[in-house]
């Protein structure tokens, strides 16, 4: 015992050698700023997930940041209807690097149950999306499930100071002035 | 919008007093639902402002015209999402209206019990999101705890925690489950538990009394003109519940009061939240026995046009499988007409105004929003309040995205 | 009840009352569009006391003539306090108006109900019918760059009109 404090004080074993890239994603994964995107239904499913129960908090994403510009983790909540849809992708490009989207429920993954003249049919269409959590809504452990994962990746994730979002450009389409008929 | 107000030459104030425009939402944390409110603002002094509602617009109408009319249902399960088996509840009841059927006698009773608890999830989520929203994190996570409890509750009856899909036309989705009484009894004493712990944190908390007192006021009159009800009205004075004025299901045998408030600002309608919860734990104590009392009888009316025999039979019988596959393929044909039907929703008259051309798919299904019609008000509501307040009184209103923008 | 009801409405209202029925309790009177105004004044202000429209919305009838069918649901509220005693919904009456393709408007009823500003706008919106004398007639659910109108029978439910991104 008292050896192995001697070493701690002398300083001998208080480093350990690892990449770069791991310990970023590392102190990344556990600690998302999520902006939640909230518009319908999934959005009283997120508060029971960020509620006492399911404890969001456990995983370092609990603190919501009302302001993209202090978020990293745009969780995509909710129905998305084509007037809403130029506003989630000016919320998406205000955000800084390094970014992740979440596409919570089965509306914003595919359109859901809804497939008609007024509603996006996937969120992909506008913003890249990291992870998709079916359900309608899905239950809070899939939203744990869908947030481990994402840590996974985060934690796969390659380059810590590149942006990892090549796609953006590709999808950043001009917006349409007149409606197509 | 007006333009800014012109500084007068050699007036009193040298200070800038230009009128501000200010933008809140579409996504903004206090407006939990998605609404857009453009402000007009001098200093924190709202003098104009317009509300935009429609980002959730999803075409609810145009899907309910595209199924049949049991497809329908898992619609109206999303336009309150908060309270989804009382939009069941007020769909079925249009149709069968149309239908002219007669419900069995438990059916009635487990509808009441399914409409009170939804309610109940309703007015938890309002009053714990109003905290929140406030930046009381605490008191909401108490209604949120509670509401955790209900939804484990709705959990057992229909298998779903938000969207139940529990209401079929002429009966509903499945029996009520083993235990269902007893573990209600239980959550229904930890609940009560929750609520005075939650009335202690913040019915009387001095921060909490001054942001919602006197604010948010509106006279009861216009709130008629608007064409508003639910517990806005009530917390009015008006005190209009259709389970009292057109009693529905069983509400003409159950004992239960209907709350008012006096002056209508912010703080009433919480108080008038806070007392429907409680008679919407009264009225589900009454509703027990006699769930007890009638376990075994059926839930579903006796017409294989109307609603489908019960699995068992379907699986081994030659003619209820035929009747099965035709119930599900064609529709339940509902004979050509027209009907209204209304219930008391958590925020007000929730009607569904529905047209039949005699085929299994709706013609027209119009919903009658108790949201749509209660935000309008919110523009005289806060005209020459401070901006500030805008936030409890979004909060009361209670307006939910799916219900107002359908 | 509703019976008696349509007999004092039918009274009141004189010739401008088409039809009328009663199907299902719910009291139904087809009017003339022209004088829908005026029909929804003389309940209003009558002993009748329809003081509060609770719903607005219209019908497409693809292939009739008229094409469309504008819906009131009036109802009249007791205003005054008694005490502890719930508030009674004496009766609710349907208001129904034909309305051509073209020229596809009615009056608006705005003057008389002011909850008939937000339900003639979306009407308008999803329909496509003018509300003559409304204040600001404009979009509500819908966004200002979308044409048409969707909840036509003739509007192919899943055309889009999307602001951004591709046509999904």
């Amino acid at each position: 015992m008292t050896e192995k404090l001697e070493i701690l004080r002398q300083g001998r074993d208080s480093f350990l050698t690892t990449k770069i890239d791991a310990v970023v994603n590392w102190g990344r994964k556990y600690s998302f700023f999520l902006y939640p995107f909230v518009t319908a239904c999934c959005g009283m499913e997120f508060m029971s997930a960020a509620g006492p129960r399911y404890d969001l908090d456990r995983f370092g994403a609990a603190l919501p940041r009302f302001s993209p510009r202090q978020a990293d983790l745009l969780m995509v909540v909710g129905t998305i209807s084509h007037r809403q849809a130029p506003i989630l992708k000016k919320v998406y490009d205000q955000m800084a690097e390094p970014k992740w989207t979440v596409a919570f429920g089965a509306c914003t993954c595919s359109g859901g149950p809804y497939n008609n003249y007024a509603t996006v049919q996937g969120i992909d269409t506008i913003v890249p999306v990291d992870i998709y959590i079916p359900g309608c809504p899905p239950r809070p452990e899939a939203v744990i499930d869908g947030l481990v994962k994402l840590q996974q990746r985060v934690q796969a994730t390659p380059g810590w100071n590149k942006p990892h979002h090549k796609e953006i450009e590709d999808l950043s389409l001009p917006i349409i002035e007149k409606p197509l008929p | 919008m007006v333009t800014a107000k012109k500084l007068e030459p050699g007036g009193k104030s040298d200070l800038h007093t230009d009128h501000q425009i200010l933008n809140m939402g579409p996504s903004h944390p206090a407006t939990h639902g998605t609404v857009k409110i453009v402000l007009e603002i001098d200093g924190e002094q709202i003098v104009d402002m317009e509300v935009m509602v429609g980002y959730l617009h999803r075409g609810f109408e145009k899907e309910c015209e595209s199924g049949t009319w049991y497809q329908a249902i898992p619609y109206t399960d999303r336009l309150n999402y908060n309270s989804a088996i009382l939009a069941n509840l007020s769909f079925c009841m249009a149709v069968e209206k149309l239908l002219e059927i007669e419900l069995p006698h438990r059916c009635l009773w487990v509808r009441t019990l399914a409409g009170e608890l939804s309610r109940m999830g309703d007015h938890l989520t309002r009053l714990g999101a109003a905290c929140l929203e406030l930046g009381a994190m605490t008191p909401f996570l108490y209604g949120i705890e509670a509401r955790e409890l209900v939804w484990d509750l709705q959990e057992m009856l229909c298998g779903a925690r938000v969207t139940a899909n529990y209401i079929r036309i002429g009966g509903l989705q499945r029996q009520v489950p083993e235990g269902f009484e007893d573990r209600m009894a239980q959550s229904l004493m930890r609940i009560e538990q929750l609520l005075v712990d939650f009335d202690k944190l913040v019915t009387a908390n001095r921060i909490f009394v001054d942001r919602f007192r006197r604010t948010g006021m509106i006279p009861a009159q216009r709130l008629i003109e608007y064409g508003v009800t639910g517990p806005l009205l009530r917390a009015a004075g008006i005190p209009l519940d259709l389970r009292k004025a057109e009693p529905y299901l069983v509400y003409d045998q159950l004992d239960f009061d209907v709350p008012v408030g006096t002056i209508g600002d912010n703080y009433d309608r919480f108080l008038v939240c806070q007392e429907e919860l409680a008679q919407s734990i009264r009225i589900i104590r009454q509703c027990l026995p006699v769930l007890r009392k009638t376990r075994g009888e059926p839930v579903d009316v006796d017409d294989p046009k109307i609603r489908w025999p019960a699995k068992d039979r379907v699986f081994g019988r030659m003619e209820e499988l035929i009747q099965q596959f035709k119930g599900v393929t064609e529709g339940v044909k509902v004979p050509a007409g027209e009907a209204y039907s209304a219930i008391e929703s958590a925020n007000g008259e929730l009607g569904f105004y529905i047209v039949s051309d005699g085929t299994g798919k709706p013609y027209k299904v119009r919903c009658r929003a108790p949201s749509f019609m209660n935000v309008a008000p919110l523009r005289e509501m806060m005209l020459g309040g401070m901006l500030a307040d805008i936030v409890p009184t979004f909060d009361m209103i209670n307006m939910i995205g799916g219900e107002c923008d359908r | 009840m509703a019976v008696e009801l349509l007999e004092r409405v039918g009274e009141l209202l004189g010739d401008a009352v088409i039809d009328s029925h009663a199907r299902l309790g719910d009291a139904t009177v087809l009017v003339d569009a022209g004088r829908i105004q005026e029909v929804l004044g003389a309940l209003r202000d009558s002993d009748l006391r329809f003081n509060v429209l609770m719903d607005l919305t219209a019908v497409d009838y693809l292939g009739r003539n008229p094409r469309f069918e504008v819906v009131y649901h009036l109802a009249s509220v007791d205003t005054e306090p008694h005490g502890t005693d719930p508030a009674r919904l004496p009766h609710r009456l349907r208001v129904k108006a034909g309305v051509l393709e073209d020229p596809c408007e009615i009056g608006s009823a705005t003057s008389l109900y002011v909850s008939a500003d937000w339900m003639e706008r979306e009407v308008w919106d999803l329909y496509g019918i003018v509300f003559k004398g409304h204040p600001d007639l404009k979009r509500i659910l819908l966004y200002e760059q979308f044409e048409g109108h969707p909840l036509r029978k003739d509007y192919p439910k899943e055309r889009r009109q999307p602001l951004i991104g591709p046509l999904n």
